[in-house]
């Protein structure tokens, strides 16, 4: 049971990947806090956005097998 | 035609306003964000932006339909782009056509608004020193 996570912008540099493919986890918040402690992410739960299979969704969503999760740091387009 | 696009593309302003005539156009308005040579009193060489392709146009479209039920136009674009972009390009287009110009002028300003709250777009600046940057506003 995996999931794929992609990573953009400071995230990208940070994790020094586009994304990888990891261990189901037990949350989306879980999994947040352990990306963020194991690359140094900067930016706190509250501030960011979660988007999967290619859409927004809140954090309680429930990951599936095979699940892309993306992690959306604060944005500056335009 | 997607309404929203996220393009590699130098962006051909004038191609997609000749796209947007409309017989019961009595206005169009339209934005043009430029990359400047400054941030916060530092000197920018170059700029460039990454998206979430996938994303991003899935919110860009739902701007598009929010401007067209709120303020009642005829028509909404959006071109954004992405990768390496220099000084003076053209980093995102904003074409808004409506019978009126006051509508007009309120759906264009609103969807370049929510465009850089919403939608998954990343600028990375970089300064004459070397160095450059990740932009992530927090509001």
């Amino acid at each position: 049971m995996t999931i794929t996570v992609l990573y953009f912008a400071s995230f990208q540099e940070a994790a020094g990947m586009g994304s990888e493919t990891l261990e189901k986890p037990v949350s989306l918040t879980a999994l947040y806090e352990s990306l963020k402690q194991k690359y140094q992410f900067k930016f706190q739960l509250a501030h960011i956005r979660v988007a999967v299979d290619g859409v927004f969704v809140g954090w309680q969503h429930e990951v599936n097998d095979g699940s892309e999760v993306a992690f959306i740091p604060p944005v500056s387009g335009g | 035609m997607k309404k929203f696009q996220i393009s590699a593309e130098t962006i051909d302003g004038d191609s997609l306003k000749a796209g947007m005539a409309h017989d019961q156009a009595g206005a169009f308005i339209c934005f043009e964000g430029w990359v400047r040579n400054h941030h916060d009193g530092r000197t920018v060489q170059a700029l460039g932006y990454q998206s979430y392709a996938a994303l991003a146009e899935t919110e860009g479209e739902k701007i598009l339909a929010e401007a067209c039920e709120k303020f009642g136009i005829l028509d909404a674009l959006c071109v954004h782009r992405i990768g390496d972009l220099a000084i003076g390009d053209c980093a995102v287009w904003v074409g808004v056509t409506a019978a009126h110009r006051d509508a007009a002028f309120a759906a264009c300003r609103f969807v370049i608004d929510e465009v850089k709250q919403r939608v998954p777009i990343w600028k990375k600046e970089r300064y004459e020193d070397g160095s450059s940057d990740w932009l992530h506003p927090v509001s």
